[in-house]
C-alpha cells in the first residue's frame, strides 16, 4: 500500500507550509497565521472551522502554535478532506441564489448587504477590499467572470 | 473536486429562501477569505524574492570589494592586476581645498540661449527653490553650470554642520520626516503635494538614500539641497548607505549623472562624492528621538559618532585613508598609498570583514560566510608571500617594527590611530547599514555584508544609555511604507512607493510634534496603480518577481542539475516534488517556500507528480542572442554576476567613455576568475569579446556588451507573440508580459 509514502508526503507538504511562517526558526508560528497556512494547503475552512481548529492546537493562549500539535491535526484534516474546496459550479449557484432579480450581476449594495449581514459577516475592511477586487468599471459584480478568473486550483 | 459530495442540491431542496441565502452567503465568504489568504501569501513570497535578491546584490558588492581590497593588500607592485585594482580605489587625493575650487569652477561654463530650463541666481531664494521643483515636474533638466554652482554652495554649507544634528519641535512646529526616496521624484512631489513644501513653519528631515535605482536621483538631490540652502534651520539631511560613490556605481546613480551630463558629469560626481561625505550622520529631535538611516549595534556610541571626522569616510565600503604625518605626496591622481595598505597587517585583517559565523540564522536568509573566499585568497598569498614580506619591510616609514604573527598590536601612535580609525569606521558602517531583528543580541549583517542585525535588548539598552525614547530609521522597504518593531521603540520609514514594482508597496512619511508621538501618512504614487485592482497589482508584481527568479534559477543551472542528480539515483531525469524543492533550496539559498511556488515555476509536471528536470530547464529556456559559441558555464557566470560585472567595467572605464580596452576587459575577467574560482581561458575571453566588438577596433562598448547578454525568457517571448497575434487588449491577470521593460 502506498499509504506510508503518501503520509510522509503529506507531512512534508504541511511542514513546508508551516516553515514559511516560522520566522524565528523554532517550530512555532503566530496563531494569526494559521488561517493563511491552512488556506495555502488548499483547504476552505469557515471561520468557525478555524476557531475550532485553533482551539485544539494553540499552546494555552500564548498566541503561538507549535508544529508538534499542528502536524497531526493538519494531517487529519487533509486525509479526511475536512474543509474541501468549493467548486466553480457551486460558487456560481451561490451567487445566483443571491441575485434575486436574475440580472447576471450584483450591485455593490446587494453584495454588501449579504456579506456584512448574513452568514459569517465581513468586517468593513474586508467588504471594501472585496468590492475593489470584484467590481468592474461599471461598478457591477459580474460573478460569472469573477468566478472563472479567480478560482485558484489548489496545489497537489 | 474535494470530497466528492456535490452540494448543488442544497440550494434547491431546502425550503425557505432565507436559509438558501444564508448558505450562499457563507459559501461565498468562505471562498473569498480563502482567496484573500492565498493572495496575501503570494504577495509575501513575491516580496521575499525581491528583497533577498536585492540584499544578495548588496552583499555581492561588498564581498567583491573585500576581495579586491584583499588582493590590493597582497599583490606585488609590478603586477598588472594591481594596476587595474588601483584604478578602483582612486580615492587618494590629498589636495587642498583651493585646488578643488578650481577643479569645480563653473564660471567658464556657458549657458546657451536655447536652454529652456531654470536659471539660478545666487544667493538662492525660496521662489527659485520652488521654481526648481516645478521645472523638474515639467521634466526640465538643470544646466550643469547651475548644478555645479548649487553643489558648491551645498558643500560649503554642509562643512559647518555637526555630525549629529540636534533640533527641536519648538513653537509647536511639527517636523516631517521622510525615508528612502531612491530617485523616485514622483514620490517626493506627492509628499510635497500632500504635505506642503519645506518652509519656516514646515521643517523637514530626509533620512538618506536619496539616490540610486530610480531615474531622477539628481533632481531629488538638487531639490533637497536647494531647500536646505534656503532654509538652513528647517531642512535637515541624514546620510544613507547609498550616499556613497562606490554603491552608486552599481545601483545606477553614476550612470544617471553621466548620461544626463555628458560633458561635466565626471566633475559633478566628484563634487557629490565630497558632499556625501559631509552629510550629517544622524539627527536627534528634542533630545529624545534619534533619526538615522540604517540603525545601531551593541557598540554604537553617539559620543564617538559626534567626534569623528566624518568627511574622511568617503565610502563606507572602503576604510578611510590614514593621515600620514610624514607623507609628502600631494598629487591628485597617485596610486594607492603603499605604505598605508601594504605595511599594516591590521588593515589587512579589517579588509576582509572577518566576523565569526553566527550561530543562529536569520529568518531564512542564507549566511554566506565571508570565510569562503579567504580560502581562495590563501592560494594567491602563499605564492607571493616572500615578495610581499620583502616589500612590507622596505615600505615601513613610521619605523615601528611589528611582529609578523597577528598578535596584539604594539601600542604605538600608528596602531592607536588605526585602532581608532577602525572603531570609528565600524560605528559609521553600523549606523548606515544595520537592520533590526526580532531575536535578542547583535550579530553581523551577513545578508547585506555590512553593519549588524540588532535585537530588542540592544535597543532597550541603547535608548536607556542615551536617554532617548524612539529610533526612527529607514533602509528597509516596508509594504505599508512604515513598520514598528522592538516594542514600538523602533520605527522603520520608507518613502519610495512601488519600489519593487508597480503596486508592490506604499510609501509613508511621519509627522512629529512636540508630543513626540509619530503620526504616519501613507501614499502610493503613479497613475498606473489606480487602474489596477488589488489582484491585478499583486499578479503583476508577482510576475516580475518570478521572472527575476527564473533568471536566477537559470543562472545556477549546472549546480541545480548536480543537486537533482543526487536525488535521482537511477538517472531517470526525474525527481519528486519534495526533492525538487529541497534541491533548489540547497543551491539557491533564498529561503523561499518552493513547494508552494512550484505551480508558478514548473509546468512540466508528470502525472505522478514528479518533475522532469531536463524538461524544466528547457521550459525556462532563457537565452541571449549569438551565444552558442560561448561556453555554457561561462554564460551562467555572466548571468549570475551581471551587476557586479557591469560595475567593474564602469570602474575600469576611467574616463567614463562607455568603452573599455580589450586588455582591461581581459584583466577584469582574469580577476573575476580568481574570485569566482573558475577556470577561464584566454580563448574563452576572446570569444566573449568577439561577440560584441565586431569592428575589432580594440575597444568594447560596455552597454552593448551587457545588452547582448540580457536574458529574455521563453515564456514572456511566447506570450508577447501570442498577444500580438490575438490582438487582445492586455488582461494583466492572464498575460506574462512585463510592461515595465
Amino acid at each position: 500500500m502506498a499509504g506510508r509514502k503518501q503520509s510522509a508526503d503529506v507531512h512534508q507538504k504541511i511542514r513546508a507550509a508551516f516553515d514559511a511562517f516560522d520566522y524565528e526558526a523554532n517550530s512555532t508560528v503566530d496563531v494569526r497565521e494559521i488561517g493563511t497556512i491552512i488556506y495555502s494547503l488548499g483547504c476552505f475552512p469557515s471561520q468557525k472551522d478555524l476557531h475550532d481548529f485553533i482551539a485544539k492546537v494553540e499552546e494555552d493562549h500564548t498566541g503561538y502554535i507549535h508544529l508538534d500539535k499542528f502536524l497531526p491535526a493538519m494531517t487529519k484534516v487533509l486525509q479526511e478532506h475536512k474543509f474541501p474546496p468549493i467548486s466553480e459550479d457551486l460558487l456560481l449557484q451561490a451567487f445566483e441564489a443571491l441575485d434575486k432579480e436574475k440580472k447576471d450581476y450584483l450591485d455593490p449594495e446587494e453584495l454588501t448587504k449579504y456579506m456584512t449581514q448574513e452568514g459569517e459577516p465581513f468586517t468593513q475592511e474586508e467588504m471594501e477590499e472585496m468590492l475593489t477586487a470584484l467590481a468592474d468599471h461599471r461598478n457591477q459584480i459580474h460573478y460569472k467572470d469573477v468566478v472563472s478568473q479567480m478560482t485558484i486550483k489548489p496545489d497537489k | 473536486m474535494g470530497c466528492g459530495v456535490t452540494k448543488s442540491s442544497q440550494f434547491h431542496k431546502h425550503s425557505g429562501k432565507a436559509v438558501t441565502t444564508i448558505r450562499a452567503a457563507v459559501l461565498i465568504q468562505r471562498w473569498y477569505r480563502q482567496y484573500v489568504a492565498r493572495m496575501e501569501l503570494r504577495r509575501r513570497y513575491t516580496w521575499h524574492i525581491f528583497q533577498s535578491i536585492e540584499y544578495s546584490g548588496e552583499q555581492a558588492q561588498i564581498k567583491l570589494y573585500n576581495f579586491l581590497g584583499y588582493l590590493m593588500d597582497n599583490f606585488t607592485p609590478a603586477s598588472n592586476e594591481r594596476n587595474l585594482i588601483s584604478h578602483i580605489f582612486r580615492e587618494n587625493e590629498v589636495c587642498r581645498d583651493a585646488e578643488w575650487e578650481r577643479y569645480f569652477c563653473y564660471k567658464n561654463i556657458e549657458v546657451p540661449e536655447i536652454y529652456s530650463g531654470p536659471h539660478l541666481i545666487f544667493p538662492l531664494t525660496v521662489e527659485q527653490a520652488v521654481g526648481l521643483v516645478e521645472a523638474f515636474r515639467n521634466k526640465k533638466q538643470l544646466h550643469s553650470r547651475y548644478v555645479l554652482q548649487l553643489l558648491l554652495e551645498t558643500w560649503r554649507r554642509l562643512r559647518v554642520l555637526p555630525n549629529i544634528n540636534r533640533i527641536s519641535t519648538c513653537h509647536s512646529k511639527e517636523i516631517t520626516i521622510c525615508g528612502d526616496l531612491h530617485g523616485q521624484l514622483e514620490d517626493l512631489l506627492l509628499i510635497f503635494y500632500k504635505n506642503g513644501m519645506p518652509s519656516l513653519e514646515k521643517p523637514y528631515l530626509f533620512n538618506g538614500d536619496f539616490v540610486d535605482r530610480g531615474k531622477d536621483s539628481i533632481e531629488i538631490l538638487l531639490i533637497l539641497f536647494s531647500f536646505m540652502i534656503v532654509y538652513p534651520s528647517d531642512v535637515y539631511l541624514n546620510r544613507g548607505n547609498h550616499e556613497d560613490h562606490i554603491v552608486n556605481l552599481r545601483y545606477g546613480f553614476t550612470k544617471e549623472v553621466l548620461t544626463k551630463y555628458k560633458l561635466h558629469g565626471k566633475r559633478i560626481l566628484k563634487l557629490l562624492q565630497k558632499i556625501f561625505s559631509w552629510l550629517p550622520l544622524a539627527t536627534v529631535i528634542d533630545q529624545k528621538v534619534l533619526v538615522l538611516h540604517g540603525g545601531i549595534s551593541d557598540t554604537t556610541d553617539l559620543g564617538v559618532l559626534s567626534r569623528v571626522d566624518r568627511h574622511n569616510y568617503v565610502s563606507a565600503l572602503r576604510p578611510p585613508k590614514k593621515k600620514h604625518i610624514s607623507s609628502t605626496r600631494t598629487s591628485i591622481d597617485s596610486d594607492m598609498d603603499e605604505d598605508v595598505w601594504g605595511a599594516n597587517k591590521l588593515f589587512q585583517r579589517r579588509a576582509s570583514f572577518t566576523f565569526p559565523r553566527p550561530l543562529v540564522t536569520r529568518g531564512g536568509f542564507h549566511n554566506r560566510s565571508l570565510q569562503d573566499f579567504s580560502d581562495r585568497i590563501r592560494v594567491v598569498v602563499v605564492e607571493d608571500e616572500l615578495e610581499v614580506r620583502r616589500r612590507r619591510q622596505s615600505a615601513f616609514i613610521s619605523g615601528n617594527s611589528r611582529p609578523e604573527n597577528e598578535g596584539t598590536p604594539i601600542a604605538s601612535t600608528d596602531s592607536v590611530n588605526s585602532d581608532n580609525t577602525r572603531e570609528e569606521w565600524k560605528q559609521i558602517l553600523d549606523l548606515l547599514w544595520s537592520d533590526p531583528m526580532t531575536l535578542d543580541g547583535c550579530m553581523p549583517n551577513e545578508v547585506r555584508g555590512g553593519g549588524c542585525y540588532w535585537g530588542p535588548d540592544v535597543t532597550e539598552d541603547f535608548l536607556n544609555r542615551h536617554n532617548l525614547q524612539l529610533i526612527i530609521r529607514s533602509h528597509e522597504c516596508k509594504q505599508e511604507g512604515y513598520e514598528f518593531c522592538h516594542n514600538r521603540k523602533v520605527l522603520t520609514l520608507f518613502s519610495a512607493s512601488n519600489y519593487y514594482d508597480v503596486g508592490s508597496n506604499r510609501g509613508a512619511y511621519v509627522k512629529l510634534g512636540p508630543d513626540l508621538v509619530p503620526y504616519m501618512i501613507q501614499y502610493q504614487a503613479t497613475s498606473m496603480t489606480r487602474e489596477l485592482t488589488v489582484r491585478q497589482s499583486v499578479g503583476r508584481t508577482e510576475r516580475s518577481a518570478l521572472k527575476v527568479l527564473r533568471e536566477q534559477l537559470f543562472a545556477h543551472r549546472s549546480d541545480l542539475i548536480c543537486a537533482f542528480k543526487k536525488f535521482d539515483s537511477t538517472n531517470a531525469g526525474l525527481v519528486s516534488l519534495n526533492d525538487w524543492a529541497a534541491a533548489v533550496e540547497s543551491v539557491m539559498h533564498l529561503g523561499l517556500p518552493w513547494r508552494m511556488m512550484r505551480g508558478q515555476l514548473v509546468t512540466c509536471k508528470t502525472s505522478d507528480g514528479t518533475v522532469d528536470y531536463h524538461d524544466w530547464f528547457n521550459e525556462l529556456a532563457i537565452k541571449g542572442p549569438n551565444t552558442d559559441h560561448i561556453d555554457q558555464s561561462l554564460l551562467e557566470t555572466l548571468y549570475r554576476h551581471r551587476s557586479t560585472l557591469e560595475t567593474i567595467f564602469r570602474i575600469v572605464d576611467t574616463d567614463n567613455s562607455g568603452f573599455i580596452s580589450h586588455e582591461d576587459f581581459r584583466q577584469t575577467w582574469k580577476l573575476l576568475s580568481v574570485y569566482l574560482k573558475m577556470e577561464i581561458t584566454d580563448e574563452a575571453i576572446s570569444d566573449l569579446a568577439v561577440t560584441i566588438d565586431s569592428n575589432q577596433d580594440g575597444s568594447i562598448d560596455i552597454d552593448e556588451f551587457m545588452e547582448a547578454f540580457r536574458l529574455t525568457d521563453k515564456k514572456s517571448r511566447l506570450e508577447r507573440g501570442r498577444s500580438m497575434f490575438m490582438g487582445t487588449a492586455p488582461d494583466l491577470t492572464k498575460l506574462e508580459e512585463d510592461p515595465s521593460i
